[in-house]
């Protein structure tokens, strides 16, 4: 196997990995809209990252982030309905992206790859920051399991029996943005909300409890993973668009199997 | 029996300049069912996140007793299908173990559901699927909420006694928030009228016959005669008798 088909590959199963746990909260909580809002926004993360002249992982993460607590400093203040604030916000932030990028002075940034995902340009730079954010968001993900779906049951009842509900979500959306931050190279902005909720709501058929749920959708997402890299190596087609066909195959698969049991 | 659980001084809330609560000074009291009624948008339930802290008032103090536990069952709660949850699973988020969550769950009679998904209930076994999660903790200050909140109205009566009698066997405070004062009164040993600020309290009978209670509730208490007398064919003309009760006791905001 050549290296840039075992870097895309070691990339894609990193990120996948988390993927399917936090996709079941994306699942769970609603926040589909939300996530590609956040995953718009990271558009705009690479724009000013060039023109600032920071590391892009950084700003990568930063803008999603940011937006995250800018969307909930403007749901609180009840000015607009979350949806229509969403609808607002992610376009604006897809658009912008896209304005900036048009207009940095050289152009160094190859627009498809970052709206689809460019997983066979993978270096091993790219892997060590991969593996680490995953490693993290694995990492915050165990320690706050439970205050995690307890709020996500009942945030109130969550918060009278002892949990700080508002840290709890603010590390949901840090998380959120550190995956959003490393499956852009994958699937791409466009992409990255299907990688998060297509295993999910896939997982969801055969589990019984929250945690089968979270590792089957981990598994998932790998398995889509190895699966589009294959349909991309054979047919020469895109490898994060493959990857998100073979996600929602892997779904309608599971659908026809459900009918039969 | 009663030392005060928590102790509210002139405390004040207003949401975007529109005064919501007004000067409300109040103690809770041990082994004292307190029921808190008035009208949709009188601030009830956001006199009870100000009492279980979930808010904070703009002025006045709320002074919780030490050792304070609360159990508190929400008004609603909407768990999206696609989280695989049992009935017992969601009594364990309140954390304890097995055996207990089994035990509240027989204690409030839906035993037979611990391992249904929790998004199967029915609206009268959610209310007693939370009853128990709040038992669980051990408190001594129980707020509920609307407890009969979509329930029929058979089952309000034994919901309303099972809390009556969980409430002295565990020797806790209540507080409890009602439209239906009919229903309560048996349970109640003090209602507080609100309506921004408190009209007045004291035993349901005395509230019943305060000015005040009947300035606000009028109507609402022809609808506890029509209550009464709904065996009989007083009513016939509009609905049929249980229908119409239903309708108007849920009082759905």
């Amino acid at each position: 196997m050549t290296d840039f088909l075992l870097y895309a590959l070691l990339a894609g199963l990193g990120v996948a990995a988390v993927a399917g746990p936090l996709g079941c909260f994306v699942v769970w909580r609603r926040m589909a809209y939300f996530g590609d809002t956040l995953a718009h926004s990271a558009l705009l993360g690479v724009a000013l990252g060039v023109l600032l002249e920071v590391n892009l992982s950084i700003s990568v993460a930063a803008v999603p982030l940011l937006m995250a607590l800018g969307l909930v400093y403007l749901e609180q203040r009840g000015i607009l309905s979350l949806d229509t604030l969403l609808g607002i916000l992610s376009h604006s932030a897809l658009a912008t992206g896209l304005v900036v990028i048009s207009l940095l002075p050289d152009v160094r940034v190859d627009l498809i790859s970052l709206l689809f995902g460019d997983l066979l340009s993978v270096t091993v730079d790219d892997l060590y920051v991969i593996y680490a954010v995953a490693a993290a968001v694995l990492g915050l993900l165990i320690l706050l399991w439970k205050p995690l779906i307890s709020i996500t049951v009942q945030a109130e009842l969550a918060a009278v029996e002892g949990i700080k509900v508002s840290a709890v979500r603010t590390a949901l959306m840090l998380i959120t943005a550190l995956v959003i931050a490393i499956a852009m190279k994958i699937v791409g902005v466009l992409l990255i909300t299907a990688l998060l909720i297509i295993p999910a709501a896939t997982a969801r058929r055969m589990s019984r409890t929250p945690e089968q749920m979270a590792l089957v959708a981990s598994a998932i997402a790998m398995l889509t993973v190895v699966l589009g890299l294959s349909m991309s190596w054979q047919l020469d087609t895109p490898a994060g668009p493959s990857v998100v066909v073979c996600a929602a195959l892997l779904f309608m698969l599971s659908l026809v199997v459900r009918q039969r049991g | 029996m009663s030392s005060p659980l928590i102790t509210l001084k002139g405390v004040n809330k207003a949401f975007g300049g529109r005064s919501v609560l007004d000067n409300i000074s109040m103690q809770l009291m041990q082994g004292e069912i307190t029921t808190l009624i008035g009208p949709n948008g009188a601030g009830k339930s956001t006199l009870v996140r100000i009492i279980l802290g979930l808010i904070q008032p703009d002025s006045g103090t709320v002074s919780p007793s030490a050792g304070l536990r609360v159990g508190y069952m929400p008004q609603k709660m909407h768990i999206d299908p696609t989280l695989p949850l049992t009935t017992c699973r969601f009594l364990q988020l309140a954390n304890t173990s097995h055996h207990a969550c089994h035990e509240a769950l027989e204690r409030v009679g839906i035993g037979h559901l611990a391992t249904s998904p929790i998004q199967s209930l029915s609206g009268g076994e959610v209310q007693r699927a939370l009853l128990a999660r709040a038992i669980l903790r051990k408190p001594n200050f129980l707020v509920l909420d609307e407890p009969v909140q979509g329930v029929d109205v058979t089952g309000q009566n034994a919901l309303y006694r099972m809390i009556g009698e969980l409430s002295k066997a565990l020797n806790c405070g209540v507080l409890m928030v009602s439209h239906d004062l009919h229903l309560v009164m048996s349970a109640t040993d003090r209602v507080i009228c609100l309506n921004q600020h408190i009209c007045c309290q004291g035993h349901p009978e005395q509230v019943t016959q305060d000015q005040a209670y009947i300035d606000i509730f009028g109507q609402t208490t022809a609808v506890y005669a029509h209550q009464h007398d709904h065996h009989h064919s007083l009513h016939g003309d509009v609905l049929d008798g249980h229908n119409h009760q239903h309708g108007e006791g849920c009082n759905h905001d």
